[in-house]
């Protein structure tokens, strides 16, 4: 009597455990649906391939025109800048960490780093906002270039800042991890420490350096606080980093914070820009999974 | 021997040699750098925050009468009319309202100040006339007008005049929604942990399940607040701005950061425990949740609570769900319209009057420090119920 009690208790408690865990499978399909759904509907208002190629972005008025050019070639830009300030700040530091620095050092400063990482987006935001961006127009205005007060720069340097415990932390993982008797190896043949690490460590533990990278890529491409605080609204066809550029993200919150009605295709845009966001990440994300994979079973690693 | 002679010297030595100093000093200054920045940041922000700290008030008589409670303006001498705030004025009336005994009196008490005020007398950029500044140059001499520890910012909520506004409702609104966020998020995800842990089979389900999990935290925070607005919103009829939407779309994007640490924590009980509990006859739901659970609730708790510090400082989902509406009363259940300390710094963060931005910074560095204690308290957990097996 008491063991069929037993085996009825085993059932539904792995029952209730499976339904909760099925829930997160859920989340991900309600996001996708949910976000395709309303991108369809925009696209039966509006042209799937002016949106894709089109360099007028329009709406709020009469004929609005919707193409995405601008927009993606400002996202672009910002992560540009974004990823040139944390590819060798953070490989750098990686590097120190894990090559250079003392146990105990590295122990120490690891955790301070990775304070960069847990600063809520909305306070580098107003940092961007009120410090960086009038610092590059008053250094623009010496050197005699104008700067926007939303300048590209200014929202690229403070997330590229942003996402450089993204990629250090990660790296420097990947970079301990590679094994000592490489290293050994090299030095033993006379290679300095830095040739060491340029041609033989570096090269050992480059699937996982660009497994970080892209994380770090997708982190940009997503980031909302900074760019709506400190990038501009307008769709800017440029290069010129010091004017003010508008990003997905920022579209996005633009298009979802006004007062149209819900199904204007100036607030199904936003839904438009999201699932193109969403397959970018999620293409990045996959591929960086892979990368990280193939280094574990090369090196036989289980501790990343 | 010298140099020159040495068939196996390398004459590039020198030359390599000072490629691997320039190399490591390339890595150690951008190690600094990272870290002169962290502190550049948190100076700066202090610095910012500092002022916000105080605030102007001035000592006058405040007269409750009946005309006052028809124009507030009649409650104090015409010639304080430029310093006293505005919205304290507005408040009188309330004030009667709620302590009728006070109507008739004359009271002599420390009154808010306006704002321009207050910057003048913290050396900002003041729109004051001329001879208004020197008029609280006066007040200021006769100890009339001071700077006092600024109470109104943690006791009031958002107000369009700055002088008054505060971050109480939106803290309020921060712990209903992280409440909400809680509720949903601890279970869901530490059940999904056990599950995938110590209940299921390593097949195709597991395997979709593991790598859905994955996917969910490369997810940009933002599209979490699309599928908010979209099905919490509009298909659930849920009310838009309120606490309980919010905190689902936390919940949401909170979930993978309390399954990665549950499983983390569950993995890290020994097997012998388990192997002992089935020993004695125990099934395996036993074993579970009278051994297993318990031994890795300590880390459970850590990573809950560094997930809990993750959605506190979230924005941007928050911002598509409407949170960011003005809320100048405290809100009493997690129906009302909300908003959250992140939504209240971005909304400050873009009004034009200058005196919010010393308020930005100080809700800013209450921001900041909640984070931190909240880190600290999973830090010290860890330490605390770490067990070495």
């Amino acid at each position: 009597m008491r063991s069929r009690f037993l085996k009825i208790e085993e059932k539904l408690v792995t029952l209730t455990l499976l339904t909760a865990s099925t829930i997160s499978v859920l989340i991900t399909f309600g996001i996708l649906f949910s976000i395709l759904f309303e991108a369809i509907e925009f696209f039966e208002l509006r042209s799937f391939s002016y949106f894709i190629t089109g360099a007028e972005w329009s709406p709020g008025i009469e004929n609005s025109r919707f193409g995405a050019l601008p927009i993606f070639s400002g996202t672009f830009i910002i992560t540009i800048i974004a990823m040139l300030v944390a590819v060798p700040i953070g490989l750098g530091s990686a590097i120190f960490m894990s090559e250079y620095a003392s146990y105990k050092l590295r122990n120490r400063v690891k955790p301070i780093l990775e304070m960069l990482a847990g600063i809520p987006t909305v306070v580098y935001g107003f940092f961007a906002a009120i410090t960086i961006a009038p610092l590059i127009v008053d250094i623009a205005q010496s050197v005699g270039l104008e700067a926007s007060f939303n300048s590209a720069l200014a929202s690229g340097i403070v997330m590229g800042i942003m996402i450089t415990p993204v990629i250090s932390s990660l790296s420097d993982d990947v970079i301990r991890a590679v094994p000592n008797s490489q290293r050994k190896a090299s030095l033993a043949l006379g290679m300095t420490s830095s040739e060491t690490i340029l041609s033989i460590v570096i090269p050992s533990a480059m699937p996982g350096i660009i497994s970080a990278i892209l994380l770090g890529l997708s982190k940009a491409l997503g980031e909302t606080m900074i760019v709506v605080m400190a990038a501009g609204l307008r769709p800017n066809l440029t290069l010129n980093p010091l004017e003010d550029m508008t990003t997905v993200t920022v579209r996005i919150v633009d298009a979802l914070s006004g007062d149209q009605s819900f199904n204007s295709p100036e607030t199904l845009s936003a839904f438009a820009l999201g699932l193109i966001l969403f397959f970018v990440t999620l293409s990045i994300n996959i591929v960086s999974v892979i990368m990280i994979k193939k280094f574990k079973e090369k090196y036989k690693v289980n501790t990343l | 021997m010298k140099k020159s002679e040495n068939p196996f010297y390398d004459l590039s030595l020198k030359k390599r040699h000072a490629k691997t100093k320039r190399f490591k000093l390339f890595t150690y200054s951008s190690l600094l750098f990272s870290l002169a920045f962290l502190l550049f940041f948190i100076v700066d922000i202090g610095i910012k925050a500092f002022p916000a700290l105080n605030q102007a008030y001035v000592y006058i008589d405040v007269t409750y009468s009946e005309k006052s409670m028809r124009s507030p303006r009649a409650a104090i001498d015409r010639k304080y009319k430029k310093i006293v705030s505005r919205a304290y004025l507005r408040e009188i009336p309330k004030h009667i309202e709620q302590n009728p005994s006070l109507l008739y009196t004359t009271v002599k008490k420390w009154v808010l100040a306006d704002d321009q005020v207050d910057q003048y007398l913290k050396g900002h950029y003041s729109k004051l006339k001329a001879k208004d500044k020197v008029f609280v140059d006066e007040l200021k001499k006769s100890e009339i007008l001071q700077l006092k520890f600024n109470k109104t910012f943690f006791s009031n909520g958002d107000s369009k005049v700055p002088e008054f506004a505060g971050i109480l409702s939106s803290m309020i609104g921060t712990i209903l929604t992280l409440i909400v966020t809680m509720l949903f998020a601890f279970p869901i995800g530490v059940m999904t942990a056990i599950y995938l842990e110590e209940f299921s089979k390593d097949n195709l389900k597991t395997q979709i399940i593991e790598i859905n999990i994955n996917n969910l935290a490369a997810i940009p925070s933002i599209l979490f607040g699309l599928l908010g607005l979209a099905i919490f919103i509009n298909t659930f009829g849920m009310p838009r701005s309120s606490a309980l939407v919010g905190g689902l779309t936390l919940a949401l994007m909170t979930l993978p950061i309390i399954i990665v640490s549950s499983r983390a924590a569950l993995r890290g009980v020994p097997n012998s425990i388990r192997q002992a509990g089935f020993a004695v006859g125990l099934t395996k739901v036993q074993v579970v949740a009278g051994h297993v659970l318990p031994l890795a609730f300590p880390g459970i708790m850590t990573g809950s609570i560094i997930g809990l510090a993750q959605a506190l400082g979230e924005t941007a989902p928050l911002i598509i769900i409407g949170m960011i509406a003005f809320i100048p009363d405290n809100p009493t259940s997690i129906l009302d319209a909300a908003t959250v300390l992140p939504a209240q710094i971005f909304t400050w963060a873009g009004m034009p009057e200058r005196a919010y931005i010393e308020k930005t910074a100080a809700a800013i560095m209450v921001l900041l420090s909640i984070l931190i204690l909240l880190n600290s308290t999973a830090i010290y957990l860890r330490k605390k119920y770490e067990v070495k097996w």
